[in-house]
């Protein structure tokens, strides 16, 4: 089935944010931030701007009714700055005004006064003076101390890997409106509507029963929007509520840019011990995570880069530790992937540098140590239905990995300054919210008296094509035709109490809770229809009643009705809670995986060894997608996030400078992938496995996994350069920007 | 009072003729489906098509409607994604989008269906490549592009048939647009001719001002010069081109002269900016700017320019484009003065010219260091005459005086360009920017340098002698 928002995407019909059309006597509103990265905040003078024509009013952190905090895990981040400056960009309040450019002009006649403080942008800096968002975590398999010595290579070094900025096309925003009685209905782009609920709450000190959260659907999210799309909407809901005018807030591009938080970059150092055999004996490393100002989701993501740092091999020895550092840049946030790509860079490096130190292939290592059923992952679950082999012998056979390598060894033999590289990127990702109390979910279904069936649930369509699936499992459940059944927006009135639509999970756990609300309202049916149509063994096709293959002369529309008229109840609320899964934070042991996701990638690039560009000629894939529900979807997927994960390993480039200012703040100066510099080619096959149970319809997660096959782009690269320079060093730098490249070109020569 | 058609409906407005098109197509017109996604002309998710009557033929360009202020938009007709939607439901190049799910979140389609229904208005031969090209400027974050590029690849297909006698009559026959657009030739001659010009403040395209300024400038008094008729085209003499100021750099990329005179010109051209840009910047917005990087800039200066500019009274005067720098951002120029016309000489048999451009993506990006080179030979591989620009590497797009100098007249060799780059180096002053570091500018000088040799003279001069 083709997305089914896919007719209203191409015509503009698409009802994005700030495409509801205005309330009579809607206000707007724009934040005012820090103009510094760390300072006292001594005085701010909103005289001028509101003695403007048109502005109505200027709220600050006085203006709050209840707490001043949208801190999700940790409550340790103001929505406004109060007495302290912690970022560059950090909102100290908003203006409100009857138009965006009156906002604009009126900003800039805010005088802020603040005296300046040491600024921190670097993780380590920030570890060495303990300045910490959360204790430090670490998980441990076996004994590294004593494997070392077993090791016959060891080998270490240091890796710095650089954030990613989210860049959905659509920016932040939030539309607010009381209701009566002092509840309010906001509409908001939001990956997580229960947590601007909640936290609207408790800024404006209401109970949640009074905030209506409502999201249609993101212009893209990939984690920028499930902590960070809450603050916009407390924003506009403060408004509303004193101002008891509609309030609208949608974010300018280099505004979103500088005050949202991004993906992390983490600085890491490695060991790692083979044997001479090329089985990883040992692995030791320590991430330091740039958090940011606040914890946002940190702690979480940090966890999950502790989880992932060993990606698809089996390591018997393990020790990984991981720090949360604080620093003056904005808070960083969840990204597609979710700290599971910077885990797994690490040891794909260190691997690198065992490969380039012993004159092995990396392929060979890899192979040698893909994971089994049977391993023990160092957080303590058992390896089962383990895919890893499979996918990468899929792929080293499908795609002829050896004549690859052939080629283009014979291709850097014969050409000077063009040299082609070849990585092979294997992943292993797992489906669960690691947090295991956020794995569930609802829906609700009602059937309408003329047939229609109109279904709610958590999930956020933001793009990733979870209503289309979700309309298929109703349509396949219930039989009626796809016409039938309309994905309803995702509301806090509705369904409560969700968690944000994330880690990959979105369809896996909506989709249950769909499946179950379809059953037993299926169930309720068969009996009307036993008891007054005379058919046994009920089964709809296309609104037509069939009585095991025999076609009868009912409708789904006459079953309806009969079912009504019977006062039958023709809506179901169903609550989905994934089992199996558990996790002790504590020990670092537990099963916190629902199951994992597989597969391979071979990437070949081809590198201007004179001026020190790139090119991606193929990426070829062999993935592992159970039994896909729907491949156009899932292949969408995997191609858009083997894309973005090239884009964060080579164009994409962060730079803060050492004040904290964002100096890549606008489109002009942070490139993402364009239609020109995506691979020439891309081929994806899939695993043919049989699925897993937990997995919706066994049609596994997709989101996130394919996005660290972008990982292998960084590796391939650094090969071309090596057959240009060979025996030299190269720092691991995340991304190989071609700055970069050029630079590593020409290093002692 | 500035008028247009919309879609299907003739607009006549008394709104600020320095209010974008975007704002006016959104919350004025409330056509939603046309999206913000950065306002500065980087994303193409406000994609709109602008149709006017060229050479007695209806011609549509795609343009970023966030850079566009009204009044550039005056006479013509502008479509929005509402209006490609035909009677029918969708038309054949939102079908390939859906066919090959070359959408998922939606928000960046509208602009990249726009930029491909403009392409099949415009096409004449069709094929894929330019159909991909035809969304240059369309950034997506979701798909990846392989499925638009599938879906271009559909649409170049189905307009291999096309009827280049009729087109409008055989595209709405074929559903790729609704019917009504064959009647906006006829309707494009009611306006009245070109708005009066006025002002302080002259404002081409709107590519550079409308990124940073466009709060202000929705007020300000401005002077537009956008497709002023006495300011546009490009004409030849027998010795000398002559580019007409508020020309866009679509009309350099598309000039058949230009083509066949530079070998590589439509590939260096491709590197600049990308197609809704280029169909709306202008060749004399792109010098006054006076970015250090400019491309189009830098190009004039390889080339040797020279600028004519016209103040109030009409009176002129004639500068070598090189001149015409002073500091950063600082022109020789006074404020009343516009550009009129740009001019250089055209290359004879012994000329080479060649443009080197890096940046950290190849296309719609801004130079790390671009450079253009044109060297006149003479036998015995003298160099004749020689002149060659840098940008990123100083303050203002850079004439490397003592290198050509220090060439002229010497035997062109590989130790020749050796030495030269050690000049050259002596004469940049690169600083550490979002573009990249001094030291990697500085290497990229040198390496862009020697390409420029390698790529033109590559039977004497060999990339292995030179890195």
């Amino acid at each position: 089935m083709i997305n089914i928002d896919a007719h209203n995407h191409v015509s503009g019909k698409s009802i994005y944010l700030d495409d509801i059309i205005e309330w009579k006597g809607t206000l707007f509103a724009l934040p005012f931030d820090a103009p510094v990265a760390h300072a006292r905040l001594d005085h701010v003078d909103v005289s001028k701007a509101l003695s403007m024509s048109g502005v109505v009013v200027v709220l600050t952190a006085k203006d709050i009714p209840g707490k001043n905090q949208i801190g999700g895990i940790i409550a340790d981040e103001p929505l406004f700055a109060e007495e302290d400056i912690h970022f560059w960009g950090q909102p100290i309040g908003i203006i409100v005004a009857t138009s965006e450019r009156i906002c604009r002009l009126a900003r800039e006649q805010i005088e802020i006064k603040f005296s300046e403080l040491p600024v921190i942008t670097d993780p380590r800096e920030a570890h060495a003076q303990n300045k910490l968002i959360c204790p430090p975590r670490n998980f441990q398999l076996g004994d590294v101390t004593s494997a070392w010595g077993q090791c016959q290579h060891v080998f270490e070094g240091k890796v710095e890997i650089n954030g990613q900025e989210h860049l959905y096309i659509e920016t932040q925003g939030a539309y607010a409106r009381m209701k009566e009685d002092g509840s309010i209905l906001i509409a908001s782009s939001t990956q997580g509507p229960t947590a601007v609920q909640r936290t609207i709450a408790k800024v404006l000190d209401i109970p949640m029963h009074k905030v209506e959260v409502d999201t249609v659907r993101l212009g893209g999210g990939f984690g920028g929007k499930e902590d960070q799309a809450t603050g916009w909407a407390v924003m506009v809901a403060l408004a509303a509520q004193k101002l008891r005018k509609p309030v609208k807030m949608v974010l300018h591009r280099m505004d979103d840019m500088r005050m949202t938080g991004k993906r992390h970059p983490y600085s890491a150092d490695f060991k790692i011990g083979l044997s001479s055999d090329m089985k990883i004996l040992a692995y030791e490393a320590t991430f330091f995570q740039n958090a940011g100002a606040a914890a946002d989701l940190s702690p979480a993501v940090l966890e999950r880069t502790l989880f992932h740092a060993t990606n698809a091999y089996f390591v018997p020895n393990v020790h990984v530790t991981a720090y949360s550092c604080k620093t003056n840049l904005p808070p960083n946030t969840a990204f597609r992937g979710f700290g599971g790509p910077q885990g797994k860079f690490v040891i794909e490096a260190a691997i690198s540098k065992a490969s380039e130190s012993l004159g092995v292939p990396a392929a060979d290592i890899q192979k040698q140590n893909l994971l089994n059923d049977g391993d023990e992952f160092s957080y303590g679950q058992i390896v089962d239905q383990c895919e890893a082999q499979n996918a990468w012998n899929s792929c080293e056979e499908g795609f002829d990995l050896k004549s690859i390598q052939e080629r283009v060894r014979l291709f850097n033999e014969q050409n000077s300054h063009i040299k082609k590289g070849v990585a092979v990127q294997p992943i292993c990702f797992g489906i669960s919210f690691t947090n295991t109390m956020m794995n569930h979910a609802r829906a609700l279904v009602h059937i309408y008296q003329d047939g229609s069936v109109v279904v709610s649930t958590g999930a956020v369509e933001m793009g990733q094509g979870v209503n289309t699936k979700l309309l298929q499992i109703a349509v396949r459940k219930l039989g009626v035709q796809p016409g039938s059944v309309r994905i309803e927006s995702t509301n806090t009135l509705r369904i409560a109490n969700t968690s944000p639509t994330a880690a990959s999970a979105g369809a896996d756990l909506n989709g249950k809770a769909l499946e179950m609300a379809c059953k037993s309202l299926w169930e309720r049916l068969e009996q009307v229809a036993a008891e007054h149509l005379n058919i046994s063994n009920l089964r709809v096709q296309n609104d037509i009643l069939y009585d095991n293959q025999q076609k009868t002369d009912h409708t789904w529309h006459d079953l309806v009705q009969k079912a009504f008229q019977l006062r039958v109840n023709l809506s179901e609320h169903a609550h989905y809670a994934t089992p199996l899964i558990h996790f002790d934070k504590e020990k670092g042991k537990g099963h916190p995986f629902a199951y994992h996701v597989y597969g391979a990638a071979i990437l070949e690039v081809t590198v201007d060894c004179l001026r020190g560009t790139y090119h991606f000629d193929k990426v070829q894939i062999v993935h592992d997608l159970g039994v896909s529900m729907n491949v156009h979807i899932d292949n969408g997927q995997i191609e858009g996030a083997v894309v973005q994960g090239i884009g964060w390993m080579t164009l994409e480039e962060i730079i803060y400078n050492k004040e904290g200012r964002l100096m890549t703040n606008a489109l002009s100066t942070y490139k993402i992938p364009d239609i020109y510099s995506v691979p020439s080619e891309i081929n994806i096959k899939h695993l043919e496995t049989e699925g897993h149970e937990l997995a919706i319809q066994k049609s596994k997660a997709v989101g996130e996994p394919p996005l660290m096959y972008g990982l292998g782009a960084y590796f391939a690269i650094r090969n071309a350069v090596s057959a240009f320079n060979p025996g030299k060093e190269f720092a691991f730098d995340a991304p190989y920007t071609p700055e970069k490249v050029l630079m590593d070109l020409y290093k002692g020569r | 009072m500035i008028e247009f058609i919309l879609n299907n409906e003739t607009v006549r407005t008394d709104l600020s003729p320095g209010m974008t098109l975007l704002d006016y197509v959104r919350y004025e017109a409330n056509l939603r489906g046309t999206k913000i996604g950065c306002r500065e002309g980087d994303c193409g998710a406000c994609t709109v098509l602008l149709g006017s009557i060229r050479d007695q033929k209806l011609k549509y360009i795609s343009a970023t409607s966030c850079l566009t202020p009204l009044a550039n938009v005056h006479g013509m007709h502008v479509v929005t994604i509402e209006g490609l939607n035909t009677e029918g439901g969708l038309n054949k190049v939102q079908k390939a989008f859906v066919d090959c799910s070359g959408t998922q979140c939606g928000f960046c389609t509208p602009g990249f269906v726009t930029s491909l229904c403009g392409y099949a208005l415009n096409c004449e031969n069709a094929n894929a490549m330019d159909a991909v090209g035809s969304m240059d400027g369309n950034i997506c974050r979701c798909t990846g592009y392989k499925s638009i590029e599938r879906a271009a690849a559909v649409v170049a297909d189905q307009l291999q048939e096309k009827d280049h006698n009729l087109p409008l009559k055989w595209l709405a026959g074929e559903e790729f647009i609704p019917a009504w657009f064959e009647d906006i030739p006829e309707r494009l001659g009611q306006f009245s001719a070109e708005l009066p010009v006025s002002g302080e403040k002259a404002i081409g395209g709107g590519t550079d001002l409308f990124v940073h300024h466009q709060d202000v400038l929705q007020e300000a008094p401005l002077k537009f010069l956008f497709g002023k008729k006495d300011l546009t085209g490009i004409e030849f003499s027998d010795t000398e081109c002559i580019i007409h100021a508020s020309s866009t750099a679509a009309d350099l990329i598309d000039n058949a002269r230009l083509q066949s005179v530079f070998p590589g010109w439509h590939s260096y051209m491709k590197l600049v900016s990308s197609t809704p840009i280029r169909n709306i910047g202008t060749v004399a917005g792109n010098l006054v700017n006076a970015s250090p990087i400019g491309d189009l800039t830098i190009l004039l200066l390889g080339l040797n320019a020279r600028i004519v500019l016209l103040d109030n009274e009409d009176l002129t005067r004639t500068l070598p484009l090189k001149e015409f720098y002073l500091d950063y951002k600082k022109l020789d120029k006074m404020e009343s003065e516009i550009i009129s016309r740009i001019i250089f000489d055209l290359p004879d048999m012994d000329s080479h010219f060649h443009f080197e451009k890096v940046c950290k993506r190849k296309y719609l990006d801004i130079a790390s260091v671009n450079t253009a080179i044109q060297i006149r030979m003479s036998e015995g591989r003298i160099i004749k005459e020689i002149h060659c620009s840098m940008g990123g590497v100083g303050p203002i797009p850079l004439y490397l005086k003592n290198t050509v100098s220090f060439m002229t007249g010497k035997v062109l060799s590989s130790e020749l360009i050796r030495e030269s780059v050690d000049i050259l180096q002596s004469e940049i002053k690169p600083i550490s920017d979002a573009r990249g570091s001094a030291d990697y500018k500085r290497l990229l000088a040198s390496q862009l340098f020697f390409s420029h040799f390698i790529e033109l003279f590559p039977e004497e001069i060999k990339g292995e002698e030179l890195l």
